[in-house]
């Protein structure tokens, strides 16, 4: 689904990211871990193509195209969504109508998906107005629900998330992703799993969002540099013991590679 | 582009102050097909659905006037002068013609107006619509409007003023005197459409009495070529309440001055003024002026402008309190189109050209109260051909 190949990234002149290669199957979730200020945005963003995140070096491959240097609604339209951390307030766009531009198809019955993430009230409000951290990522998730896209990118999904909400949220993305925990279920799981076709790259800084949703693997980025790739719980419950000391270590010894 | 200090002077020699008489057309449907376009883009429904009456005046005549509801008075203001003597206890009250030389000119050369009368404890369930109309070129129009909302009753005006589509010059001067009394709420909607050459100069002055609401909203997209008014409302008895809103676009050549003051006289009286300005080209002066008379009053001013590619953007606020205990605020800004919130509709979908276009309808989207959901459609359809035009 989505190829990173050597990919390197300045942000104002600052090299951010260095050497970043990356893959993500097919329906597979993918955890990125990493300290405050690591990069795991910045590769975000990079990778949805916003401006100020210059790319190097590298490519970037999504769905067999290299989209290195296409126009953010382009890689959009082929299927890439981004939950953003602090998306911006638009004056005067109802939520609705957000929603409704994702739904490019008109298939989405918005009335609907906006119930399951009980957020009818805020339809008529404007986007991003005066919302609280929880309610920035139902709005979010809510607007990725109507797009439907095959590769969904979630910056920090439970940061600023009261507990009472962040199992909304977890179920919001499993159930974006096709993986959702249902008894009974219609189809035998087996089968479902192997009708998977939504990937995902979740971005956190705490992994507190791995006790809501299931991944099939963890990296961690440090200081620009991937410097792990194993199980997305042996990566946490390593992190949670020492923090992200260890990852010291082993980026600068990937550096030295370089 | 016109700067502040050019003063836009205007020789009333050049405009003629007679015109032609048009006809008086029984029917709505009856009017010149190519007349109709420019009334329905200023929103008279020439159908006339969900509309309780209609005045409409081309150039200096008259040419439809009626009424189809009890207690809801719409006639000529000659033909009201007539009719009721008491009309003298209001019209040049609020407005002094040796105000300036448009006043003047309105006063010594009238060219008709509305007189539109809502009696005591009347409420409109649709709006009253009315139209100006300049056709002939180098036409002055001096009109002269007289509203009364009496005791309890609710009034509802969408006005909108344009021209024949091929006008070269002409001027409109419009004194209007409003009178809002007792617990009566009068929701005044005015949509301007003149030509690129019309010099449109309004006057008006609008007295609220106790509990009374004035609502004001004022509309102009297309362009003009100046425009300027600082209608003033008096807030004289308790509770109160006006707001103004305007969305306001200069194009290339327009120059807009455009304004509002409130006054407020007593206590517990409420004052909003929200404007929205957007130049494209052209320059817009965007004032708005508070006064405080006594303790225990609210007033807000809200007032943002954005320039797209070329223009001149002035916000003007001011407020002047006169005792202590009010309460009095303003907000102005002159801003740009934000990367941030372009990218994130991109993100969404949208080529840059619709995420920029969705951000400034959303600019100028104010929450206006008392327009009819087609005229809503319309005005939103308008605000997309006006920014595509600006693009």
């Amino acid at each position: 689904m989505l190829q990173i190949e050597e990919l390197k990234v300045e942000v104002g002149g600052k090299t951010i990211l260095n050497n970043v290669n990356m893959e993500i199957p097919k329906g597979e979730t993918e955890i990125l871990f990493g300290p405050n200020g690591s990069g795991k945005t910045s590769l975000m963003m990079a990778i949805m193509g916003f401006s100020g995140y210059n790319v190097t070096h590298g490519k970037i491959i999504f769905k067999g195209e290299d989209i290195t240097d296409m126009p953010i609604n382009e890689r959009a339209l082929l299927g890439i969504g981004v939950s953003f951390q602090r998306p911006p307030t638009i004056k005067g766009l109802k939520t609705r109508e957000i929603v409704e531009i994702c739904d490019v198809n008109r298939s989405a019955d918005i009335e609907e998906l906006a119930k399951k993430l009980n957020f009818t009230d805020f339809l008529e409000r404007d986007v991003n107005h005066n919302f609280s951290g929880g309610e920035i990522k139902r709005s979010e998730l809510l607007q990725l629900m109507a797009q439907q896209p095959d590769l969904v990118l979630l910056d920090e999904p439970e940061s600023g998330v009261d507990l009472e909400s962040i199992a909304l949220v977890g179920e919001a993305i499993n159930s974006l992703l096709y993986r959702g925990v249902k008894c009974p279920q219609e189809r035998p799981h087996k089968e479902k799993i192997a009708g998977r076709t939504k990937s995902a790259l979740v971005i956190t800084h705490t992994g507190h969002i791995l006790n809501y949703i299931t991944a099939d693997k963890g990296q961690v980025l440090y200081n620009g540099i991937l410097c792990c790739a194993k199980n997305a719980r042996d990566i946490l419950k390593w992190i949670r013991e020492y923090g992200y000391e260890e990852c010291v270590r082993c980026s600068n010894e990937i550096k030295s590679l370089i | 582009m016109l700067k502040r200090d050019k003063v836009f002077d205007i020789s009333l020699e050049d405009y003629k102050v007679d015109a032609k008489d048009h006809a008086y057309v029984e029917k709505l449907s009856q009017i010149e097909s190519t007349d109709a376009k420019q009334l329905l883009d200023v929103g008279v429904d020439t159908a006339e659905h969900d509309r309780i009456g209609t005045f409409i005046q081309k150039d200096k005549s008259v040419i439809h006037c009626k009424t189809r509801q009890d207690g809801i008075e719409i006639m000529g203001i000659s033909q009201a002068q007539e009719k009721h003597g008491w009309l003298s206890d209001y019209m040049w009250k609020s407005i002094s013609p040796d105000t300036d030389k448009f006043t003047l000119q309105a006063k010594e050369k009238p060219t008709e107006g509305y007189f539109i009368h809502a009696l005591a404890g009347v409420k409109t369930k649709y709006p009253v619509q009315s139209c100006l109309y300049i056709a002939q070129d180098g036409f002055s129009q001096n009109v002269h409007n007289i509203v009364i909302a009496e005791k309890d009753s609710e009034l509802h005006i969408i006005t909108g003023c344009a021209t024949a589509p091929h006008l070269a010059t002409g001027l409109h001067v419009g004194i209007s005197e409003f009178y809002v009394k007792e617990g009566a709420k009068l929701v005044f909607t005015m949509i301007h459409d003149w030509g690129k050459k019309v010099n449109v100069r309004p006057r008006t002055v609008t007295q609220v009495e106790e509990g009374g609401v004035i609502i004001s909203n004022y509309i102009s997209l297309r362009p003009v070529g100046s425009l300027q008014m600082f209608p003033t409302t008096h807030l004289n008895g308790k509770r109160a309440v006006a707001r103004f809103n305007s969305v306001l676009v200069a194009s290339q050549g327009s120059f807009l001055d455009v304004g509002s003051r409130i006054v407020l006289n007593a206590p517990e009286t409420r004052a909003e003024i929200i404007s929205r300005g957007i130049a494209s080209g052209g320059s817009i002066i965007a004032r708005g002026d508070l006064v405080g008379k006594v303790a225990g009053i609210k007033a807000h001013l809200e007032c943002k402008g954005l320039i797209l590619n070329d223009g001149f953007m002035q916000a003007i606020p001011e407020l002047t309190a006169h005792v202590p205990g009010v309460e009095m605020s303003h907000e102005a800004a002159v801003g740009k189109i934000d990367q941030q919130e372009i990218e994130y509709l991109m993100a969404r979908g949208l080529d840059k050209e619709e995420a920029i276009s969705t951000i400034v309808r959303g600019f100028l989207n104010v929450d206006i109260e008392g327009l009819p959901v087609g005229l809503k459609k319309k005005l939103d359809k308008a605000i997309s051909e006006t920014q595509r035009d600006m693009m």
